[in-house]
């Protein structure tokens, strides 16, 4: 099959790499860049545990190929950190409310919730709300409501009156 | 001035690779010339293989192997019984690759291994398979019929097992009852369902003789004895570790085909091979647990008080039995739940199917167990006039009663059942008055005055948990970090065990549960033990780390004895340090104790070299290491518990019908759990509540659907509804600690408990809900088309 040039950049590096057209970006993240934070839990676009940020928006990378990619920016769970170290906010609140268990699908609730706080921006984020953002993750070991307490968690973090 | 951990909800010290994305799955470990492995699976439930030509996908480029099991020569085996049992009359384990018949939609028949999973996917397409269809066994009471068709054509019928327990006098029982009444209750096939599905990596250095396997197993002992003993390597050479894994629950303890065919591959090829299942072949690949049809005979006084069951059941064990009578037994004896019933019969037959093979899935026969007791308890409030609640009050087993004896019936550790001890009365006060029972009718009333249908529903369980034989530990304080390290042979599954033992053994030598490493499910590092199964690692693990770190703390309380120049009775140990108790300035580090206790001292750091200025940690006069002594800070202990021990719980749900669209919404629920002594309660919420949403999914959303051939009709997350957060209720959580007395801690396993009263209590709910029309919940899981056709058909009361 023949290859194609693909050049992303992926939490500030660039790579550019010869790949397959047929090449899913989920594959390309955690076997070709060697970010193996991003998980792949179907590979038909239900468990979002794929999910990174495409040019910001949340994707899900098992629905995309890498060379759709092509020219983007790329944000995963391995770039969500500050530089200068230790955690995201959102990282911080998932393990401050017991967020997660196994963790496999952690990266990609991260990920998603980090797209809707970005584009909230506000602190008061009811239940309902933190729910219906998160409905296109599955989480098989938490029940989700110390997900929806972290969310809320890392929203008066990030953005209540200090 | 102790250390306090043990009890403390402590925030888990394997979070913070999990949410930086340096978690390390399977699927994650760098193997960069592994080649990759696709299997063919059978297309048919039931066949015959009339031709299997791999010569076109040999020959595709990239392929490094394609093999059926005409290339596995001595290796062309059937997989193992797990847990034999005389009541099975032609026990039936799956082939590695399958031979002339397959038996499932799904079943391995050829493997290619390829220098990418693509291209192993490609060559598939390339294997000529022409089969003649056989019929194909579903139906599991058809199963039984006089002239059905067997799901294995060289077995004279379908039967996987048949047994009959009996306590008591149950025909005695219902001669002298007032109510007696029947019923049938049955529950549907649903699975796990891990976010990570499984996979394996192998890794063979022939040179050394060294096997080293990474594997999504919740059983890494299990796979090393049995891939040493297949493949003669020397028991010490093989390596399997199981890293951090996506959920277990269950589907990942069981032996499958690739867990033997990826090492064997590796051995053949020498190069490492990798096989990570897709969630497809999950669907069709990996077990599943849940169908019975339960029918029950009750017999009971005018007051409501159970004399006598008889039950009689029939288990879909799917294909194969590889895990035996587990799930069906474990039903059997947790069918009577926390009330005396004094005699009852239980006989189960478990019937092959051409399904995917059952084994246990969190829950293990529970769930099923639940729905018929509680049911029927439902049933006998109508029946003698008295409310949902007071009929269970009349029935529980009281607190004096403990130690509970069943009579003859055995559990899954071949022992009669025995109920250690609980607190049920209590227990659900606490639901009640954490659910606003009291309360509910009238905003029952306000909902239907508003054309809405709210209904309320409570169930409790048993569970017996925390089953032997054994587990061990190994504790050892680091003479170069000072940390502890502790090693233990069974697996974290995502639970959140590195915390929970790091907990156990902190208390014991006095430091913070972060300065304590636990390694889980890597072979080399604790080389005895048994899994993670039945809810026992907390249990059976976690007693084991205390008895080590004891040990540990022990000889460390005698070494700085020595090296402080004081009586072991007057010192303490807090904080990392072993002091003189009133002269806290002279102690010594527990790292210092590690350093003095090997005769052999490099001065390497500060530590090392204050440890020299103490007197020495043995005083002997002979050889440095005396007969009988070890050098190091460490110690090994085991637990091993004299039977299982009962944790119990009771959980209620306000739920919402839509009786235009049969649509169910769960309002609120709350949920009391009594798991003994909680070593952590956050770790301990967290698995409630997991539990529960896996129990709404087997309520009203998750059915694995078959047709009449045998084809699996929702095999996607498309199609197979795992609730989202938007299906999933908020959970409102009591504790309630009646410590077991069988072991040390007093520790019950929690594990499994969540998910078991989810479908008993959705039932009752909803019954409840549409307490105007005459619906009476009777086979579970439901969904919006199956409760909407119950309310049409329903006559208004």
């Amino acid at each position: 099959m023949s290859s194609r040039n693909v050049t992303v950049t992926v939490n500030g590096s660039t790579f550019e790499r010869e790949v397959e057209p047929r090449l899913l970006l989920s594959d390309f993240l955690r076997h070709d860049v060697g970010l193996t934070g991003t998980h792949v839990g179907c590979e038909h676009g239900v468990c979002g545990c794929c999910t990174v940020r495409v040019d910001g928006e949340a994707v899900r990378s098992c629905l995309m190929f890498a060379v759709q990619a092509d020219g983007a920016e790329i944000l995963t769970v391995e770039g969500l950190a500050p530089a200068e170290g230790g955690m995201h906010p959102l990282q911080e609140a998932f393990k401050e409310c017991h967020g997660l268990q196994c963790g496999f699908c952690t990266p990609g609730f991260v990920m998603a919730a980090s797209a809707y706080l970005d584009e909230q921006q506000r602190a008061d984020l009811t239940d309902e709300e933190v729910r219906e953002a998160i409905s296109g993750n599955l989480c098989r070991c938490t029940g989700y409501q110390n997900i929806v307490e972290a969310v809320k968690l890392a929203a008066k973090t990030m953005y209540g009156a200090s | 001035m102790s250390t306090r951990v043990f009890g403390k909800p402590i925030r888990r010290n394997e979070d913070e690779r999990l949410l930086t994305g340096l978690g390390s799955y399977v699927d994650d470990i760098s193997a960069p010339t592994a080649v990759h492995v696709a299997f063919l699976r059978s297309p048919e439930a039931h066949a015959r293989i009339v031709k299997l030509d791999v010569s076109r996908a040999r020959e595709h480029p990239g392929v490094v192997a394609v093999y059926t099991h005409t290339d596995l020569g001595e290796h062309d085996i059937e997989l193992p019984l797990m847990i034999p049992h005389p009541c099975m009359p032609y026990p039936k384990t799956q082939r590695l690759l399958a031979h002339d018949e397959v038996h499932y939609v799904g079943q391995t028949i050829a493997m290619v291994v390829a220098e990418s999973r693509y291209v192993a996917e490609d060559a598939l397409e390339l294997i000529e398979l022409d089969y003649d269809p056989l019929p194909a066994v579903v139906d599991i009471e058809a199963a039984l019929e006089d002239g059905a068709s067997t799901t294995h054509t060289d077995s004279p019928g379908n039967v996987g097992a048949h047994l009959e327990q009996k306590v008591g006098d149950p025909d005695a029982a219902f001669r002298e009852a007032d109510v007696v009444f029947s019923e049938r209750y049955s529950i549907e096939r649903s699975a796990g369902m891990a976010m990570e599905t499984r996979g394996v990596l192998a890794d063979y250095d022939a040179r050394r003789q060294e096997l080293t396997v990474w594997d999504t197993t919740q059983a890494p002992l299990t796979i090393k004895g049995s891939l040493g003993s297949l493949f003669g390597i020397p028991y010490n050479k093989v390596r399997v570790k199981q890293p951090d894994i996506g959920g277990g629950f269950g589907t990942k303890v069981m032996f499958y085909p690739d867990e033997v065919l990826v090492p064997w591959a590796a051995i053949q090829l020498e190069r490492p091979v990798k096989y990570i299942e897709d969630r497809i072949e999950h669907f069709i690949g990996s077990t599943h647990e849940r169908k019975q049809i339960h029918d029950i005979e009750v017999a009971a006084t005018a007051d409501g008080v159970v004399l006598g069951l008889r039950d009689r059941f029939i288990h879909d064990t799917g294909a194969y039995i590889p895990y035996g009578i587990a799930i069906a037994q474990v039903a059997a004896t947790q069918l009577p739940g926390p009330y005396r019933v004094p005699n009852f019969s239980v006989e189960f037959t478990a019937v092959y199917t051409n399904t995917v093979p059952v084994t246990p899935y969190r829950g293990c026969g529970r769930p099923q167990a639940c729905m018929v007791i509680e049911r029927v308890m439902d049933r006998l409030a109508t029946e003698v006039g008295v409310d949902r609640v007071e009929i269970r009050r009349r029935n529980y087993i009281q607190p004096e009663e403990f130690p509970y004896h069943r009579g003859d019936i055995l559990f899954a550790d071949g022992l009669p059942v025995t109920i250690d001890s609980g607190q049920y009365d209590k227990q659900l006060d606490l639901l009640l008055e954490t659910i606003d029972w009291e309360d509910f009718p009238a905003e029952k009333e306000q909902a239907r005055a508003e054309g809405r249908y709210l209904g309320i529903g409570i169930a409790n369980y048993v569970e017996g948990t925390g089953l032997g034989p054994y587990e061990g530990a190994h504790v050892q304080i680091e003479p170069t970090t000072g940390k502890v390290w502790v090693a233990t042979g069974l697996t974290s599954i995502g639970q959140g065990l590195e915390t929970a033992l790091a907990q156990v053994a902190a208390e014991e030598l006095g430091v913070e549960a972060h300065d304590v490493l636990v390694v889980t499910g890597d072979t080399q590092a604790m080389p005895w033990g048994v899994a993670t199964f039945a809810s026992r690692a907390a249990v059976v693990s976690g007693n084991a780390v205390a008895v080590a770190a004891l040990e540990v703390r022990n000889k460390a309380l005698g070494y700085a004895a020595n090296m402080l120049e004081a009586a072991t009775d007057d010192l303490e140990l807090a904080d990392g340090k072993i002091f003189v108790r009133g002269a806290p300035e002279r102690h010594v580090t527990l790292k210092q104790v590690a350093i003095a206790s090997n005769p052999l001292r490099y001065a390497f750091d500060d530590d090392a070299r204050a440890a020299t200025q103490f007197a020495p940690a043995r005083r002997a006069d002979g050889p440095q290491l005396p007969p009988g002594e070890e050098p190091g800070l460490e110690a090994t202990g085991y637990y091993s518990p004299p039977h299982a021990t009962w944790a119990s719980g009771a959980h209620a749900a306000v739920v919402e019908v839509d009786i235009a669209t049969g649509e169910l919404t769960y309002v609120r629920y709350a949920a009391v759990h009594d798991c003994g002594t909680v070593i952590n309660p956050m770790i301990v919420e967290g698995q409630v509540m997991g539990g529960v949403a896996q129990g709404i999914g087997g309520s009203f959303y998750e059915r694995m659907a078959y047709d009449d051939t045998g084809q699996r009709r929702n095999a996607s997350f498309m199609d197979f509804l795992v609730p989202y957060a938007t299906e999933v209720p908020a959970m409102r959580l009591e504790h309630l600690e009646t410590p077991s007395p069988l072991n040390p801690k007093g520790i019950k396993g929690a594990g499994e408990a969540g998910c078991i009263p989810v479908p008993a209590l959705t039932a009752s709910a909803i019954d409840d809900a549409l307490s105007d029309l005459d619906v009476t919940i009777r086979d579970m899981p439901l969904d919006p088309c199956s409760l909407k056709a119950i309310i049409d058909a329903a006559p208004t009361r």
